[in-house]
């Protein structure tokens, strides 16, 4: 996984509340089995809207998109991540993130950065009024700043923090407790009222 | 003495294999289920990293979102979908894990199986790469949605980290009034708290009106724990759970079975446990549901309007609403009634079980459908499609002019060819009304099957609670 430590780049504003992984990536590219090439399908039906952020020259290249309440609400397609980092974005502010999409940006180094609402709303108007307006995101220092005015800290779970920092495989983290695993497992198993084929019959 | 616990917790504190100290607790999980859609780049990154599946045994796959719904399918024409099935296939064949494909007997949606088979029980946790895996919550269990890096780590750890996540009890209180439905009790829950209203949570449902549910009703309730925001729902496994679960395939047998019932009478939640959040709402309030914009908390009862914009509490919410009635094509103030349909599914993982079946059918019994409603019913399983042709409800639906198909996600996300046309309003027993979700440019509105029903055979909504029933029985 990349790593994110310190990102200066254009804004994108994209101010609607409860976007939902449907809008992020329609169903229909859902059925690939690869891990990439899914960016040129981010937000693919709000893309035929020639007034949709995206398709806004002056957003084009930034890789910090602000949302608003919401953000990523919906089916738990991981494709969602993947198309955004796909197309270039690399850090996602907004007022609040669903649960799954949350974990999902996380694993596929997104920094999603949660701020107080009137923040956020500050940065979705200055995004769009001002051209060529852009963020310094540091994720070593929690901070964000446009230099015009703008800083704030952010608070983020210390966990994902490193992750994000250090580029951090996950399974190769579990792997760490690999001793304690084998020894809990061996107990669970026991416990057949919690085992999936407890009372296996005949294949039918 | 301990303190007291809720559901939630107990089941929690029994699967952490580790907390080590400044990282969320590693979770195990004891029943992982797969589908064709999310899992195809997590079994790659276990052949890239040179992994094997830990328990197979504690995995069971399906298809269920790709597969077409017509009666000749084992030919998928689809080629993109049809490769991604054959990748499952081969995924199932090399790493061990028993797949109910498309010609299986046991072969359904993967929230539908996981109950039915008697996979699903109270006290485990239970994870797939899907939303609506919270389904599995009415027996008791956490289950909850995770993405496609989650299966590859489940796949290969039997584990997850977790985050706690926090606890919040949604009590039902008094008896449903008839013609409401589990589907209006869901409804009515996140069109109050909205669709972020529990995001970090695990809801617990509780309360007479969820006690009284059975247990079909129960799974239509977790199933949509997700569209509030919820990490899960949960219902405390009683007498309706341990009878509903006794006998199915893979339920503990004979003096095996009592213990296991022992074992699940102790999870419910103790008597003084606390939650961070309550609510209470009265049965009684509840009405049949229809959602009206493009999130499932934009929901009026059946009787209301189409709200006006100047109800809306924020500036963003109005604008929210503006472009969703654009979207669906909607006057603010219109009465729900007098909105017409063109399409009517009754199906997906919340609403495909044999009693939504049953429901279904005793409304539409010696109706016809209206003319210009075409109607399909799409059974959540081969074992719901069989119990139901058991029972004559396929006759009763092929009699009034519903097409009868084979079992499948089917138009609730319309992966495969069952989609609405662009412009084409849907009366919908699904879980989202998102824009485009069952096709580019269709418009969803979320009810129960009686709803679903009834807006058939009338071609507009209709208040379900002055149907009229022409057949007292439903012949078996």
């Amino acid at each position: 996984m990349e790593k994110f430590r310190k990102l200066t780049s254009k804004v994108m504003p994209l101010d609607r509340v409860n976007v939902d992984t449907d809008q992020i990536i329609p169903k229909q590219f859902l059925k690939r089995i690869e891990r990439t090439g899914y960016g040129e399908y981010l937000f693919f039906d709000w893309r035929q809207d020639p007034g949709f952020e995206l398709n806004n020259p002056r957003y084009a290249g930034a890789k910090i998109l602000v949302a608003a309440r919401n953000f990523g609400c919906g089916s738990s397609r991981e494709h969602a991540a993947w198309a955004l980092s796909d197309y270039g974005f690399r850090c996602v502010i907004a007022p609040g993130f669903a649960d799954i999409f949350h974990s999902n940006a996380g694993k596929n180094g997104i920094l999603l950065v949660t701020l107080p609402g009137e923040q956020v709303q500050t940065l979705l108007d200055r995004a769009a009024k001002t051209e060529n307006y852009s963020l310094t995101v540091s994720l070593e220092e929690n901070t964000i700043h446009d230099g015009h005015g703008f800083a704030t800290q952010f608070a983020i779970d210390p966990f994902r923090r490193e992750c994000l920092l250090e580029g951090l495989d996950d399974i190769g983290l579990t792997l760490r407790h690999a001793a304690e695993l084998d020894k809990f497992e061996k107990q669970h198993d026991a416990a057949f009222w919690v085992a999936p084929r407890a009372g296996e019959q005949a294949q039918a | 003495m301990s303190a007291a616990k809720t559901l939630f917790e107990k089941v929690w504190e029994s699967h952490v294999v580790a907390e080590p100290g400044n990282e969320p607790a590693l979770l195990y999980i004891d029943l992982h289920l797969i589908h064709e859609v999310t899992s195809p780049q997590a079994f790659e990154g276990l052949r890239l990293a040179g992994r094997r599946v830990r328990r197979p045994d504690r995995s069971i796959a399906t298809v269920d979102h790709n597969v077409p719904t017509t009666a000749n399918r084992v030919v998928i024409e689809d080629p993109v979908a049809a490769r991604q099935i054959e990748t499952l296939r081969r995924n199932c064949a090399d790493f061990g894990v028993t797949l109910y494909d498309v010609e299986s007997p046991r072969q359904g949606i993967v929230h539908v199986i996981g109950p039915e088979l008697g996979l699903s029980k109270p006290g485990m946790t239970i994870v797939c790469g899907d939303s609506h895996t919270s389904t599995h919550g009415a027996l008791g269990a956490l289950a909850f949605g995770i993405g496609t890096s989650e299966v590859e780590h489940v796949l290969a750890t039997e584990c997850l980290p977790q985050g706690k996540p926090k606890t919040f009890r949604i009590s039902v209180e008094g008896e449903l009034p008839e013609g409401v439905t589990a589907k209006d009790i869901v409804l009515a829950i996140i069109g109050r708290i909205g669709t972020d209203g529990a995001t970090g949570c695990v809801i617990e449902y509780a309360g007479s009106a969820i006690r009284s549910l059975s247990l079909e009703g129960r799974m239509t309730v977790c199933n949509m724990s997700i569209e509030a925001g919820a990490r899960a729902g949960m219902i405390a496994p009683d007498e309706t759970t341990f009878a509903w679960l006794k006998g199915r395939p893979f339920a503990p047998q004979g003096a095996d079975w009592d213990r296991a019932v022992a074992e699940w009478r102790k999870l419910a939640t103790d008597p003084g446990a606390r939650f961070d959040r309550e609510l209470t709402i009265p049965a009684v309030e509840i009405e049949p549901c229809v959602t009206w914009g493009t999130n499932p908390g934009m929901v009026a009862s059946v009787t209301g309007r189409v709200p006006e914009l100047g109800d809306a509490k924020t500036e963003a919410d109005r604008r929210a609403w503006t472009r969703a009635l654009e979207y669906m094509d909607l006057r603010p103030g219109t009465p729900i009634e007098e909105i017409a349909i063109d399409r009517v599914f009754i199906g997906s993982c919340t609403n495909s079980r044999i009693e939504d079946l049953r429901a279904a059918a005793k409304v539409v019994a010696g109706h016809r459908v209206h003319s210009s409603v075409r109607a399909m019913v799409v059974p959540g399983s081969q074992l719901v499609k069989a119990q139901a042709e058991r029972e004559g409800l396929d006759r009763i639906f092929r009699e009034a002019g519903f097409e009868w198909r084979e079992p499948g996600c089917s138009m609730c996300l319309g992966m495969n060819p069952d989609i609405l046309q662009p412009g084409e309003r849907c009366a919908s027993t699904s879980n989202r009304n998102f824009e485009g979700r069952q096709g580019r440019g269709g418009r969803t509105h979320l009810v129960s099957p009686m709803m679903a029903a009834a807006a058939a055979i009338m071609g507009r909504f209709t208040d379900v609670r002055t149907w009229e029933f022409r057949k007292e029985e439903v012949p078996a």
